[in-house]
């Protein structure tokens, strides 16, 4: 992509006894959107709050532009937030707060003034200046939030769960808005959320974290389809896990009694693996034609496809598909090379 | 709802007692001739106009400057107190919140008497001044030794209503600040200070009622002459027993109050939000 802006070098950060972040290597790129996803309590705020210049690491370093700002106060550092609960200045009005940070940066009256309007024209709140943030809608003080950040043309936006207080509707909107926000300003911005669905649409880059870790970075398609690790396979939608598999060799894993063509290799010769088959890419076929055979044990009406888990001698799995079959049914499953997805065991 | 009006009725009974009857009493007798009974009593505003005579004005702009100056000190020390504790940690701050609280338990009597023992021409002060070689001070029966007492008296009703509206400041509104590009006294200023003016607005307008109303403090530490409004409606109500011009100035008091709380009231963010 483009020029670094960010780096993180094996960063941690203790609270007391409590390690929170345990090494987080990280490289952003200027333009990018990328996100920050996991489970909740996994750290993503705190290494957030460390780019702001909220918290101190406890160790390793923070670049910008390639210049170490871990001891730089917040205020000097040339990234904004949106924060969580939006944070807006409750004594100030729309215009007030989104002026804020060019007050206090002495810019001339009418520059302000520009500057403003045209920011908030570009979140969709043309004429709200006069109004009082505090009465304002969670949708719209949210879009206050991005105003009042964008306005200091950062050149990194920092973005903890903004979407998290609205409703799912609002949401969607808000998730293609940021989007197109980010498009036209031209920035970096680093969001943060725990939701798969919002990451995987939104982002250039999606960084899946757990513990303090770094579990995988990638692009959505490659976090979706390439899974690293169960705990990101787990984590991304729904998938088949198989814990107990065995590479023999480069492009030939075994599981359920049966060797498998697969696209992987890199892997030591009969090394334990893990494998991911996505519900979507398994197929149900005649149980002649079929190497793993079951009985559809239940079926489920999703909208647009059956939920149907099939019961084989080794586990059960679990196969989204338009085509409808009856309970008690014996049945083949088949999935190509390209739909076995090989992960190191964790 | 019912059930609980009916609780009440016993506390509005009691208050209409105790407040709206001596309130009107003092109406009354402010407004009327003959001394402390209510036997042919005759409409006058003559207690009002009384007031206007130099010694008395002179005594009731005393009182505000004196009464000024003590909310000064007390919103000083009182802000800079607040806002220390707040930096502690939750369990000290509420530890160091009872100390300032614990004077307000002992009588104000006996606390005014401390100060005496502490600022009179033998009194501790003196005695380390003294010690050190230095020329004793006369602290005794001056506007230092009244503003001294008023400002360590009346210290927690500033530092309490501060420290309530710091504690509840959220603290992203301060990253927020930060984030924006403001260093911690711009912070302070245009952020902080704002979100804790109901606090200051409440402290000042308590510490201000007390200071103009006081008669206990100024008659100990000022001295028998030493008069202030407060003085001045007790003399009129227990040695000259003129108990109409005593109601009078406590009406003309109890205006000022509330003109004051008025004007404090539209300062207060909080209430002001409606215009
Ligand atoms: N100021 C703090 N003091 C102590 N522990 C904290 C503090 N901030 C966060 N933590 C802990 O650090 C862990 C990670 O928190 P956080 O970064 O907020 O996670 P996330 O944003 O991914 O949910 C949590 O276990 C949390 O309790
Ligand atoms: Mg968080």
């Amino acid at each position: 992509m483009h020029n670094k802006i960010i780096e993180l070098k094996h960063l941690t950060k203790n609270f007391g006894e409590q390690q929170v972040l345990k090494g987080i290597d990280l490289n952003i790129y200027e333009n990018e959107f990328l996100t920050l996803l996991g489970p909740s309590g996994c750290g993503k705020t705190t290494t957030l709050r460390i780019i702001a210049g909220f918290e101190e690491p406890s160790g390793g370093e923070v670049l910008f532009n390639g210049v170490d700002i871990s001891k730089v106060p917040a205020y000097k550092r040339e990234v904004n937030t949106v924060f969580q609960k939006y944070a807006l200045f409750p004594f100030l009005n729309v215009y007030d707060n989104v002026a804020f940070g060019l007050k206090i940066k002495k810019k001339s009256k009418s520059f302000i003034d520009e500057k403003v309007k045209k920011t908030l024209k570009l979140v969709g709140l043309e004429g709200f200046d006069k109004r009082n943030v505090t009465l304002l809608s969670g949708g719209q003080q949210q879009r206050v939030a991005i105003a009042r950040a964008l306005v200091n043309e950062p050149k990194v936006l920092l973005l903890d769960e903004p979407l998290g207080a609205l409703d799912a509707k609002l949401r969607k909107e808000m998730q293609s808005e940021l989007k197109k926000i980010q498009k036209e300003v031209g920035i970096t911005f680093i969001f943060v959320t725990h939701d798969q669905e919002e990451a995987l649409s939104m982002s250039d880059t999606v960084v899946v974290m757990n513990e303090g870790i770094i579990q995988q970075i990638g692009s959505p398609v490659d976090i979706y389809n390439e899974p690293e690790n169960r705990f990101v396979a787990g984590f991304i939608g729904e998938s088949n896990i198989i814990p107990d598999a065995v590479m023999k060799r480069d492009l030939l894993v075994s599981f359920d009694g049966f060797d498998f063509d697969c696209v992987d290799k890199g892997f030591k010769e009969n090394e334990e693996v893990e494998v991911v088959l996505r519900p979507e890419d398994i197929d149900i076929v005649d149980v002649e034609n079929s190497k793993i055979k079951g009985k559809v044990k239940s079926i489920i009406f999703k909208g647009v496809h059956y939920e149907i888990v099939v019961e084989t001698q080794y586990r059960d799995y679990l196969i989204h598909t338009t085509d409808y079959f009856e309970t008690g049914l014996h049945v083949g499953l088949s999935f190509g090379p390209e739909d076995i997805h090989v992960m190191y065991k964790m | 709802m019912k059930h609980y009006v009916k609780l009440v009725r016993p506390y509005l009974i009691w208050s209409v007692l105790m407040i709206v009857i001596p309130l009107i009493l003092i109406v009354i007798y402010s407004v009327t001739t003959g001394g402390n009974t209510l036997v042919n009593i005759q409409f006058t505003l003559s207690n009002f106009k009384k007031f206007a005579e130099p010694i008395y004005l002179q005594v009731f702009m005393k009182s505000l400057q004196i009464g000024v100056i003590t909310v000064l000190f007390c919103f000083l020390f009182g802000y800079i107190l607040a806002y220390k504790i707040c930096k502690f940690s939750e369990r000290a701050q509420s530890f160091m919140i009872l100390l300032v609280t614990i004077p307000m338990w002992i009588n104000t009597l006996l606390r005014t008497y401390a100060w005496m023992s502490i600022l009179s021409d033998n009194g501790i002060v003196n005695t380390i001044l003294t010690k050190l070689g230095l020329d004793p001070m006369t602290f005794m029966y001056t506007d230092f030794a009244v503003i001294v007492g008023m400002v360590s008296d009346f210290l927690p009703f500033m530092v309490i209503p501060i420290y309530t509206s710091l504690s509840k400041i959220d603290h992203s509104l301060i990253e927020a600040a930060h984030d924006l590009g403001a260093n911690n006294v711009q912070t302070f200023f245009k952020v902080t200070f704002k979100l804790s003016l109901p606090g200051v607005v409440n402290g000042i307008m308590m510490t201000f009622l007390l200071s103009v109303s006081t008669f206990v403090i100024p008659k100990l530490l000022g001295g028998g002459q030493y008069m202030l409004i407060g003085n001045l409606i007790e003399t009129q109500f227990i040695s000259v027993g003129n108990w109409n011009f005593g109601s009078a100035i406590s009406m003309i008091l109890a205006v000022v109050i509330l003109i004051a709380i008025t004007i404090m009231r539209r300062m207060d963010p909080d209430d002001a939000e409606e215009d």
